[in-house]
């Protein structure tokens, strides 16, 4: 069963409506949002957790559980929500389009989740090169304002509330929390040694918050319409309505809301038109963005599409940017070219990351062509293992595990390459 | 505190300490390159990775907070391999070319590859390689060789206070830098030498000299400022190939200024190494007998009130305290050690020293400075005004000439004498207020009042109370306290300097003075001359006495707070050269008038019942203001502070005589507080 239309959240996903006020209105957005606040912060954040969601940026951190953690009494100093707009991730483009076409959800959800966290101003970090939306944002932002929406008082509930914009400068690095936070207060985007974490010490040294933009674009519907009607979605522990980002090689690629825990190959077929050539022609995909390990077909086949289902297959729901690739693919150069990317976007503190993601490129560069020792994958395996888990912030542990995961699933693809490569300059070396 | 089980052996750490350091209490030794105890946590080189029960991961220790009842392994199978992971990722873009490195011996990467790194590289790809910058005459830089440890980074934003160094670029290609390319500013830029763990920052004048199991090296103390900073000699037969500072917390921590640190070479150059003697106008060669006959043939017609004295900024007190008793031989109380014209008061010791004391700054809270520069004057007594800034709640004002950059921001008040009453309610509203005034502010006509004036202002602010001594004069050179400790001043009728010079006596003995212009002295003045260096002065003597310099002598200095502490001999002095005191203990022999020492024990012995300040070698006694009476004074006039050294580079007979110092003194040109004059 699929989503029907009335639980969908992101009712203007396609842009088929204006993105302004008035028409936000007419779907609903800003409706009752005094009324919700006037429920009390506890309200709110019990709410969040009994709704299940978990942060749509990718690690999956119960979001209602994360806003528990900011101090309840200040001791004087201001608290923050801060928006993850920095969406980087290649393969996703969920919050773009929230930001294009329904910004008002998410504005309507930064007070919401402020209010819910005791904060009166809130800063949305958005990519650099996000430029037509970040205008779209601005001018969102300055009609809620004028309405009243934001601002002293913000909407009739009694509560202060200022929301900034702040454009980034297209590291990939700033999307992660503390990275952003470090961009945000104008120094070089390098992520902080946790702890303390942000909700102690955070953005100007104050207690904050980061949250994506699709988690915090999701709160007001869920406050809304009740944490049981939200959480009645996907499996336990995997509950909600998501956005999923279908790419590559599918007949009809896009963005669609859909149920947790829908299987792969249904959300794919019925919404992306199905695999380019018929479901056997599929190689494998990449469930999560790319910093996802790749799947196989055989799992794809009926794997569900959720936080803890993916995991047991050693990968994860990510961004849910689904990458589809069918057997024209050449996944080893596919491979290299992410390992290339996360080299590239390395901000070079760390040293496993900064110089193993140099190592692993080049490494896989030669197992593109086949100019390695089969023993070589060896080596690759174990340098990939030898710069997870040893860094500050989690990108080198992105970085490794679409190699792991190819080296996991297709290991006999990259002997045969190798052995190919040998075939053809052996002869040439013996002459 | 917190319990912590270290590889089974329990220790108790104050809460919020770190791993790292609850490791070193128990005796572990944790492998890091990053971390450093003077620096912010920058937890980002993973050499330090242990690991703690029931994380996930293995943890930085030294950026992790310790738990009550929490247990650490530094000796697991995870963390040995997580050490040999680091090690091996350290070195695949590191050069390994610890043979022609000047780091190689005493070098972090080296060690501790070799300790807890692998045999072997499995690293095949091609090496990166980085282009070299050129940040100045004094430090070289193999950027190949670094290892984004960002030491250098944190040094100079948050010790040296200049910021000047970052990163450019990002991964693989993260590149420590000045963005723009340019030479450092900072007086205290040889630091960042020893806080690099490898050879990409090493010392430019030591660059392919030597290596460090060849070197002899002796702990001293540097006198090229009066903060009297620890240091070790290392030297290689009768040369001096570096100065580097030793860690003592109360003084100087473990940084040296630059001056102190590079001006050695000065050392070996424009020695006085025989005695000289002036026959028909001219200084020919003489032995030492010559020297001193024609000493004594000029003294023996004279009478006591006839012959002076001075001692200069780096006379060591042995041969200050020789030099006062054989005036007092021959009669005379014409003595003085204010080479500078310093009107300084020696009355009462807290009228002339740094009374809070260099550890006490860490407790003021406010801080008028008067006409120094304290950042050229002393700078790692800067250093620690600025440690006291970072720590918040530390207002400064400064009076002296607009645009001294003190690397913290300082309320700017005037220019003259009677600004600085403009700070007072400042100081007033501060619990422990303090006052640096500089020397320089006291050489003008108007000394004695800018001293009772600032003591006066001291004493209405409360800084003068039974438990705080807020009144600080700052010196400029290390034997400037020492020979105002052993009273070098003039005695009952005495002449000062200024009387002296103009024809005053006619016989003028010079240890060590260089401070003046020798045009200033009587044309028919006989010039004795005891000194290491040909400068100015040595070629207006009639007679030139070979002394010894800093490095070349058993002496005793004593730092602007009163801190007596020994320096000893790393090299022979060169030629004829004696050590200081000796030399006037052989001449008062000579002439009949024994001097009652004839080895170091027995002279310190003396220096001892002088001043009680030499009885406690490396200690100062920290005290209260005990009596609020001031100096005396007259009425201070309108006219503006001027800084006493132009030139941070070329200060002093040694560093005037470097050739890194003159070449740091072309680039950095003279402050440009008198620039704009």
């Amino acid at each position: 069963m699929a989503l029907s239309d009335k639980d969908r959240i992101f009712t203007n996903l396609y842009g088929a409506q204006p993105w302004n006020l008035e028409a936000a209105r007419k779907r609903g957005n800003w409706d009752g949002t005094a009324g919700i606040i006037a429920k009390g912060r506890d309200w709110i954040v019990e709410e969040m957790k009994q709704s299940g969601l978990r942060g749509r940026g990718g690690a999956g951190f119960p979001t209602g559980m994360k806003w528990s953690f900011m101090p309840k009494q200040s001791d004087g100093r201001p608290s923050y929500l801060v928006v993850n707009c920095d969406e980087s991730e290649p393969g996703t483009c969920k919050d773009r389009d929230i930001v294009r076409h329904d910004p008002h959800t998410l504005i309507e959800g930064c007070l919401l989740a402020a209010f819910g966290m005791g904060a009166h101003a809130a800063y949305i970090y958005i990519r650099g090169e996000f430029y037509n939306e970040s205008v779209t944002l601005q001018a969102a932002i300055d009609e809620a304002y004028e309405a009243g929406l934001l601002g002293k008082n913000a909407a009739g509930s009694g509560w202060d509330f200022d929301l900034y914009l702040h454009r980034g400068a297209g590291a990939y690095i700033c999307g992660e929390e503390t990275a952003l936070i470090e961009s945000l207060e104008g120094k070089k985007g390098m992520p902080r040694l946790k702890p303390p974490f942000p909700a102690a010490v955070g953005l100007y040294g104050c207690p904050s918050t980061v949250n994506n933009v699709e988690t915090i674009a999701v709160v007001p519907t869920i406050l809304r319409r009740g944490a049981s009607w939200f959480s009645s979605f996907g499996r336990p522990k995997n509950s909600g309505t998501k956005l999923f980002c279908i790419q590559g090689h599918v007949n009809k690629p896009c963005n669609v809301e859909e149920e947790m825990s829908i299987p792969m190959r249904e959300l794919i077929e019925r919404h992306a038109g199905g695999v380019r050539g018929g479901w056997d022609n599929l190689l494998c995909v990449i469930p999560g963005g790319s910093s996802t390990p790749l799947l196989p077909k055989s799992i794809c086949d009926d794997v569900l599409m959720d936080f803890d289902a993916l995991r047991e297959h050693k990968s994860g729901l990510g961004t849910a940017a689904v990458i589809v690739m069918d057997k024209s693919t050449d996944i080893i150069k596919a491979i290299a070219r992410l390992a290339a990317f996360y080299k590239h976007e390395s901000c070079g503190q760390c040293t496993p990351c900064r110089e193993g993601m140099g190592w692993q490129m080049r490494l896989m560069n030669r197992m593109v062509e086949g100019n390695a020792e089969i023993e070589e994958i060896d080596l690759l395996e174990n340098v990939t293992r030898r710069i997870e888990g040893h860094t500050i912030c989690a990108l080198a542990d992105g970085g490794v595990w679409p190699v792991q995961g190819l080296i996991r699933h297709f290991r006999p693809v990259m002997e045969e390459r190798i052995r190919q490569y040998k075939a053809r300059t052996m002869p040439m070396a013996a002459e | 505190m917190a319990k912590v089980t270290v590889d089974g052996i329990e220790v108790e750490v104050p809460n919020g300490a770190s791993v790292l350091q609850a490791c070193e209490a128990a005796g572990k030794e944790i492998p890091r390159f990053c971390y450093h105890e003077r620096l912010s946590v920058a937890g980002n080189c993973r050499m330090c990775l242990v690991e703690v029960e029931k994380a996930p991961k293995p943890v930085a220790s030294c950026a992790y907070p310790v738990n009550d009842g929490m247990k650490v392994f530094t000796d697991s199978a995870v963390v040995r391999q997580a050490r040999r992971n680091v090690m091996e990722f350290l070195l695949i873009n590191h050069p390994l070319d610890c043979p022609i490195c000047d780091q190689g011996g005493e070098c972090d990467l080296q060690d501790q590859a070799y300790a807890f790194g692998a045999d072997g590289s499995r690293y095949t790809e091609a090496k990166r390689a980085v282009k070299d910058k050129n940040i100045g005459p004094l430090v070289k830089t193999v950027m190949t060789r670094c290892i984004q440890c960002t030491r250098c980074v944190r040094f100079s934003a948050e010790v040296a206070g200049t910021a000047e160094l970052g990163g450019t670029n990002r991964g693989e290609n993260l590149e420590i830098g000045t963005y723009v390319e340019k030479a450092l500013t900072s007086e205290l830029s040889g630091n960042l030498i020893d806080i690099c763990p490898v050879g990409a920052l090493t010392s430019r004048p030591y660059a392919f000299v030597s290596r460090p199991w060849e070197l002899k090296k002796t702990d001293s103390i540097d006198v090229l400022d009066a903060v009297g900073c620890n240091i070790r000699v290392d030297a290689r037969g009768p040369e001096v190939l570096r100065i580097i500072p030793r860690v003592n917390e109360a003084v100087n921590e473990e940084w040296m200024a630059d001056r102190g640190r590079f001006s050695f070479d000065g050392l070996k150059r424009r020695r006085l190494d025989r005695p000289w003697v002036r026959k028909d106008g001219k200084l020919v060669a003489a032995t030492w007998p010559e020297a001193f006959s024609a000493i004594a043939a000029k003294l023996s017609g004279l009478s006591g009130d006839r012959i002076g004295a001075v001692a200069g900024a780096l006379a060591d007190a042995e041969s200050t305290l020789a030099l006062k008793d054989l005036m007092a031989a021959y009669g005379s109380t014409n003595l003085d050690c204010r080479d500078d014209f310093a009107t300084i008061d020696a009355s009462r010791p807290d009228f002339y020293r740094f009374n809070t004391t260099i550890a006490g700054i860490d407790e003021a809270d406010a801080l008028l400075i008067i006409g120094s520069d304290v950042r050229r004057e002393a700078p790692v007594l800067n250093a620690r005004i600025r440690k006291r800034w970072t720590q918040g709640k530390f207002k400064v004002g400064f009076v002296g000439p607009r645009g001294v950059d003190l690397t913290y921001p300082a309320t700017y008040l005037g220019d003259g004498p009677a600004a600085m009453s403009a700070f007072a309610e400042t100081l007033k509203g501060a619990e422990k207020p303090m006052i640096i005034l500089g020397r320089g502010a006291l050489s003008r006509p108007d000394g004695a009042a800018v001293l009772a004036v600032s003591w006066a202002l001291a004493a209405e602010v409360g800084a003068l109370k039974p438990d705080w001594h807020g009144f600080n004069l700052l010196h400029l050179f290390g034997g400037q306290v020492g020979a105002l400790e052993l009273g070098f001043v003039p005695g009952q009728g005495g002449k000062d300097q200024a009387a002296m010079l103009g024809g005053g006596v006619d016989a003028l003995w010079l240890l060590n003075a260089d401070g003046f212009d020798p045009a200033r002295i009587g044309a028919d003045t006989f010039v004795i001359y005891q000194g290491h260096h040909g400068d100015a002065m040595a070629g207006r003597a009639d007679v030139i006495l070979p002394g010894a310099a800093y490095t070349e002598k058993e002496a005793t200095w004593v730092n602007t707070e009163g801190r007596a502490q020994r320096g000893r001999l790393a090299v022979f002095p060169p030629g004829e050269a004696k050590e200081d005191w000796r030399i006037i203990r052989a001449f008062s022999e000579g002439v009949g008038k024994t001097l009652p020492y004839d080895d170091t024990a027995a002279i310190r012995a003396a220096l001892a019942a002088a001043s009680p300040v030499f009885g406690r070698v490396g200690e100062v006694q920290r005290a209260g203001c005990a009596d609020m009476a001031g100096p005396a004074g007259g009425s201070v006039s309108g006219v503006p502070f001027v800084l006493p050294l132009p030139v941070y580079h070329q200060a002093d007979v040694i560093s005037r005589a470097s050739d890194v110092m003159a070449e740091c003194a072309a680039i950095y040109g003279p402050a440009p507080a008198l620039a704009a004059e």
